[in-house]
């Protein structure tokens, strides 16, 4: 008896609608995030994320409402995230529905934020989402191997200054049950995982980690969770537009003796 | 509806009522939330569901004067379900919180899994079914479950209450069963198909249960 590893489609969302771009640019109608819940719950996802990667504060009530219609359709776990930023909001986002909730720049900010979610809903509801850069001056500058990751915050957008190994662990210590890493390198890339990185994050910290950023084929979940020691991988598109069936996914990580939980 | 048909789910704000309340709807039974200990009375079946603090299910349950009518409620043979910290509620203490009692129904402490593991033991695992069960009934040792939280029951050799254990660093109870007290550490509730015929299960020892002789 181990422990599966999770497959976690992920829906962004505007609030009301599933989208898809990279870096909020470009972006294109993807779906409606109740309708999409239902097929991954059917096809056998272990979990379900769904983001408010717009996460203003007049669309708020919109993104709870999504909450609400997308955990109406599961028989599974769900993890919401965008814009929470205090105890009251992830309390309204919990009440909706949601089992887990993602804290990001906000945590960043004040990180006392990650110790006051894990208290008031358990470790295992507060998830810490971390998208992480290579720092490429450092790693040449420094003339050591080993590579830096940096901390980046609103959407990627800037730089936290944080070491993203030493922003897991100190997360972990804060209250954080689980870590949502992403490869800001391999985002929307559909090149694979960034392996370095995930195995660099799992092997320090105590908790589970999620991979995402890059998924397009199966050997790339298989090597996230054989080489990256990912507990679970996320991906979006590419099962929002059938590129991948779930179902088919997990039938190819169990022939390569990668323990999934199959759907009946 | 009358009250004798009647599903209780103790509510003590915990984040994981409104999915029980869901999966239960899908089965057909509608339940209603209970926060004080006189809205037991008459009802067919209990439902103790939670996740996050042991403290916090606890402090809830003698703040709201719950715990007596709780367990008079279970001594007198109405069928309760404790879902995940409504399973390690039922034991003496808990590490977790030390100076709180638990409801002792049943003697043994619960305990952090080993840190030689990943914590929390989060994701879906499989049960080592220990001897028959009703809970059980149609499910077997391939079936995954939903599990989240660090803390757990090591079954001792004279625990009879578990009937499956499952693994995470080390074995722990998983399902409990004795007369009409089940409970799991898992999340029915999260639990996919395998969780809904748990559920469907209990409903239905329930609905027999409460049948006059």
């Amino acid at each position: 008896m181990t422990l599966a590893r999770r497959i976690i489609p992920c829906l962004d969302t505007d609030g009301a609608r599933v989208v898809k771009g990279i870096n909020f640019a470009g972006l294109r109608d993807a779906g409606d995030p109740a309708e999409l819940a239902a097929r991954y719950n059917a096809e056998g996802a272990d979990e379900l994320v769904v983001l408010d990667i717009a996460a203003s504060r007049d669309r708020r009530p919109t993104f709870l409402e999504t909450i609400r219609r997308v955990a109406a359709e599961l028989a599974i776990p769900l993890t919401a995230g965008g814009g929470i930023r205090s105890l009251d909001s992830a309390r309204a986002v919990i009440r909706a529905g949601a089992d887990k909730i993602t804290v990001n720049t906000a945590s960043v900010e004040r990180p006392a934020l990650i110790t006051e979610l894990s208290r008031e809903f358990g470790a295992q509801a507060v998830v810490l989402a971390i998208d992480a850069k290579l720092d490429s001056i450092s790693t040449a500058g420094s003339g050591s191997a080993a590579p830096h990751w940096d901390v980046r915050i609103r959407g990627g957008r800037d730089s936290a200054g944080l070491d993203a190994i030493a922003w897991a662990q100190h997360g972990v210590e804060l209250g954080a049950g689980e870590i949502l890493l992403t490869s800001m390198d391999r985002d929307g890339t559909q090149s694979g995982f960034d392996i370095a990185l995930t195995h660099a994050i799992s092997s320090c910290v105590s908790v589970p980690v999620i991979a995402s950023g890059g998924a397009k084929t199966p050997q790339h979940f298989s090597e996230v969770f054989s080489a990256g020691a990912a507990d679970a991988a996320l991906a979006a598109s590419i099962f929002h537009d059938d590129t991948q069936s779930i179902r088919a996914l997990k039938q190819f990580l169990a022939s390569q003796n990668i323990e999934v939980r199959l759907p009946c | 509806m009358t009250s004798t048909s009647t599903v209780a789910l103790i509510d003590y704000g915990a984040g994981n009522v409104p999915s029980v309340e869901r999966a239960l709807q899908k089965l057909g039974v509608t339940s209603k939330r209970v926060t004080r200990p006189g809205e037991l009375a008459g009802v067919r079946a209990i439902i103790l569901p939670g996740v996050g603090h042991y403290a916090a299910i606890i402090r809830v349950l003698d703040a709201h004067n719950l715990r007596a009518a709780l367990l008079d409620a279970i001594k007198r043979g109405v069928p309760f379900l404790g879902i995940c910290l409504g399973l390690q509620a039922l034991y003496s203490c808990s590490e977790e919180a030390s100076s709180l009692a638990g409801l002792n129904l049943f003697s043994g402490s619960v305990r952090s899994l080993p840190t030689t593991a990943k914590l929390p033991h989060m994701g879906w695992n499989r049960l080592h079914i220990l001897r028959t069960s009703q809970l059980l009934a149609g499910v077997s040792e391939s079936d995954y479950f939903y599990f989240a939280h660090s803390y757990a029951v090591a079954p001792s050799p004279g625990s009879n209450e578990v009937v499956a254990t499952c693994s995470h660093g080390a074995n722990f109870a998983a399902v409990l069963e004795q007369e009409t007290v089940f409970a799991t550490q898992f999340h029915p509730e999260k639990s996919g198909a395998a969780g809904a015929r748990l559920l469907q299960n209990f409903l239905g020892l329930a609905a027999r249960m409460s049948e006059p002789a």
